[in-house]
């Protein structure tokens, strides 16, 4: 089974975190780039398939070159090989151009299930799996709490407002997973003296045949049209007690119909 | 972090740090409260290889560099001292069979010590001299082919969980000098041999320190490391290079969690109108802090480097251990003063790092010992 996992660096969510105010993009430079928590959730869905049966796990990442910092982390974990989408054309790629070229170069990958996370910290669109899976024709499991993969068959259950649904659908498919799906495990220091020599493949635009295709700013579905910085915190209202503190708080309250 | 370190080796110290974060701050008062053994946390150890960084390749370990080998320590330790401990040991006992074990004894032991699926401590102290190991009277006692050992020794770490101990005791009592009738014995538990007592502690909580009593033991004499009699002394101070480094980089990481907690409670806590830090008293505490925990951290890394250099560092790691130890005392106390109040409750983490302390001062040679070995390597070098 070739199992593909999306795996995306974003600003560390307990860092710094900023947009670019020009640009409307993230500051990638501010603090420390990660992989995105969920992803890696994700990639332990991959792996414990991998533990328990035949299993290749491919991990993709669409990023600057700085994004190799993921993939060497996700081959540290276990991956098998990774594929890492470069190309400054894609800079600022919303979320169909993402779709579409992460659907693009997995045309040359015949996989089994692609596992992605639900969402990621920084866009937070939560899309993207189900646009990849619409691209490719494929069935798709979102927003799953659990996973299990059979040798023709995923299925997983999923929460609502209501209670949880049992969802399946027959491979190849697309699932995402939330954070409950899998606790994520530590990279061993063996497995980091392995991840050097494992396998990268470079990707392009040109590489994935999406060159012809007209880049972002003609073919934008979405756009960033201002950014603004948030206003400073005002402070609050203090109430120095003079014996009438708890009627003034309830006027407060009151005042603004909290009460 | 020390600039000589591998790029693989940043990344696990990295690892270990995440770790420790995610896995064992939030809940590791709670757990030293109860004197909890940290069952998951050490089989996540177990797992990252931590076990076998002391181990070389060819029996299954991942062996790192010294430097990075202190990183990873301090990094346990900033998370929970015990757990720094929980490795100590075993990875000194590894070192020993490294170097000095027969083929037999390294094919034997080492594989199953690199996963952590078999654990090692070791066994020096007597209740009658701690640091003056050579007035120690545990014997092991030639009888045709077999050792039979009588005898007693304390403060042996993880006693119950070890499937291997190595044993300092004399195999010729009558030896002169004293310490040339010594031996190592590699030790593992059945008839003969039990753990008769848990020592109680200040601090250093979740691991057991034991007591355990040789009666009549019985063991082939081949147990002895590096199968000839005599070379123990020797061995054991060469192992202990590795102890001592390993006990200084404990020392840091009580240290470096003290100055976080405080340096975090500092700019979080307000008084007169404005952040303690601000209190030029309490910023030079921190200032304080900050400048000696550097200072004892390149000491250490200067010890691990000359380790790595295969030059002797007795003395190196000895004044790593004396002073990250003494530096690591004062941080806890200054953490408690940061702290006020809140610093002398159980409901925050200083007054355990002042209970954990201590042990690094005492442990592994007290700390008058290492001034002992000190000046002698400082007159027999002819100074620095």
């Amino acid at each position: 089974m070739k199992i593909v996992v999306l795996v995306k660096q974003v600003p560390d969510t307990w860092g710094q975190r900023a947009l670019d105010l020009q640009t409307g993009r993230i500051d990638r430079v501010l603090g420390e780039n990660v992989v995105d928590e969920i992803n890696e959730r994700a990639l332990e869905v991959g792996l414990i398939q991998q533990d328990t049966m035949e299993a290749e796990v491919i991990v993709l990442t669409m990023g600057p070159g700085s994004a190799s910092d993921a993939i060497k982390k996700s081959l540290a974990m276990g991956a098998d090989s990774a594929i890492h989408i470069n190309d400054d054309l894609l800079v600022g790629a919303d979320y169909m151009r993402t779709a579409q070229t992460i659907a693009a170069a997995l045309k040359s990958v015949p996989f089994d299930l692609l596992i992605a996370g639900d969402k990621s910290t920084d866009g937070g669109g939560g899309v993207i799996p189900a646009m990849v899976s619409e691209i490719l024709g494929i069935p798709h499991l979102t927003h799953l709490d659990s996973v299990t993969i059979e040798a023709s068959k995923v299925s997983g259950e999923r929460s609502n407002n209501n209670g949880s649904v049992r969802a399946h659908a027959t491979l190849p498919a697309v699932i995402s997973v939330t954070e409950r799906s899998a606790e994520p495990r530590y990279p061993t220091f063996r497995g980091i003296m392995k991840a050097k020599k494992k396998p990268v493949i470079s990707e392009n635009l040109s590489s994935i045949s999406l060159d012809s295709v007209s880049p972002v700013s003609d073919n934008e579905t979405t756009a960033v049209l201002t950014v603004e910085a948030r206003a400073e915190r005002i402070g609050g209202i203090k109430i120095i007690d003079e014996g009438d503190a708890g009627n003034k708080i309830a006027e407060f309250l009151a005042l603004n119909r909290l009460i | 972090m020390s600039s000589n370190l591998t790029e693989e080796e940043t990344f696990l110290i990295k690892t270990v740090r995440s770790f420790i974060d995610r896995d064992v701050k939030p809940t590791v008062r709670d757990v030293e409260h109860a004197n909890e053994y940290p069952e998951s946390w050490i089989e996540t150890m177990k797992q990252i290889g931590i076990y076998g960084l002391t181990i070389p390749e060819e029996f299954g370990g991942s062996p790192v560099s010294m430097s990075c080998y202190v990183h990873v320590t301090e990094e346990l330790s900033r998370g929970w001292m015990s757990l720094a401990g929980a490795m100590g040991g075993h990875s000194v006992v590894a070192k020993l069979i490294g170097i000095f074990g027969t083929e037999e004894q390294k094919q034997n032991y080492l594989p199953r010590m690199a996963s952590g699926e078999l654990r090692a401590t070791m066994a020096l102290t007597e209740a009658g001299g701690g640091s003056d190991l050579q007035a120690m009277t545990t014997i092991a006692k030639a009888d045709g082919e077999d050792l039979v050992i009588n005898g007693s020794k304390i403060w042996i770490s993880n006693a119950r969980r070890s499937g291997v101990i190595a044993l300092l005791c004399k195999t010729d009592p009558t030896a002169s000098p004293r310490h040339s009738g010594m031996s190592v014995v590699l030790v593992e538990h059945r008839d003969g041999l039990t753990v008769s007592r848990d020592m109680p502690k200040l601090g250093y909580k979740g691991v057991e320190s034991c007591e355990i009593s040789f009666d009549d033991y019985r063991i082939s004499a081949q147990a002895i490391l590096g199968g000839t009699p005599g070379q123990g002394f020797s061995q054991m101070m060469k192992g202990l290079e590795t102890g001592r480094i390993q006990v200084a980089a404990r020392a840091l990481g009580v240290g470096a969690a003290a100055l976080e907690d405080s340096l975090e409670y500092a700019q979080a806590r307000e008084s007169f109108g404005k952040p303690i830090w601000k209190h030029q008293s309490v910023g030079n505490l921190l200032a304080n802090m900050a400048t000696k925990l550097t200072a004892a951290r390149q000491l250490t890394l200067l010890a691990a480097d000359k380790f790595d250099s295969g030059e002797r560092c007795d003395m190196e790691a000895g004044m790593a251990k004396l002073f990250a130890s003494e530096v690591a005392m004062e941080i806890a106390l200054d953490a408690i003063r940061v702290h006020g109040g809140a610093g002398y409750s159980t409901e925050y983490n200083v007054e355990r790092y002042f209970r954990d302390a201590p042990l690094m001062i005492v442990g592994e040679g007290t700390n008058e010992i290492q001034r002992n070995v000190i000046v002698s390597q400082l007159v027999s070098r002819g100074g620095l």
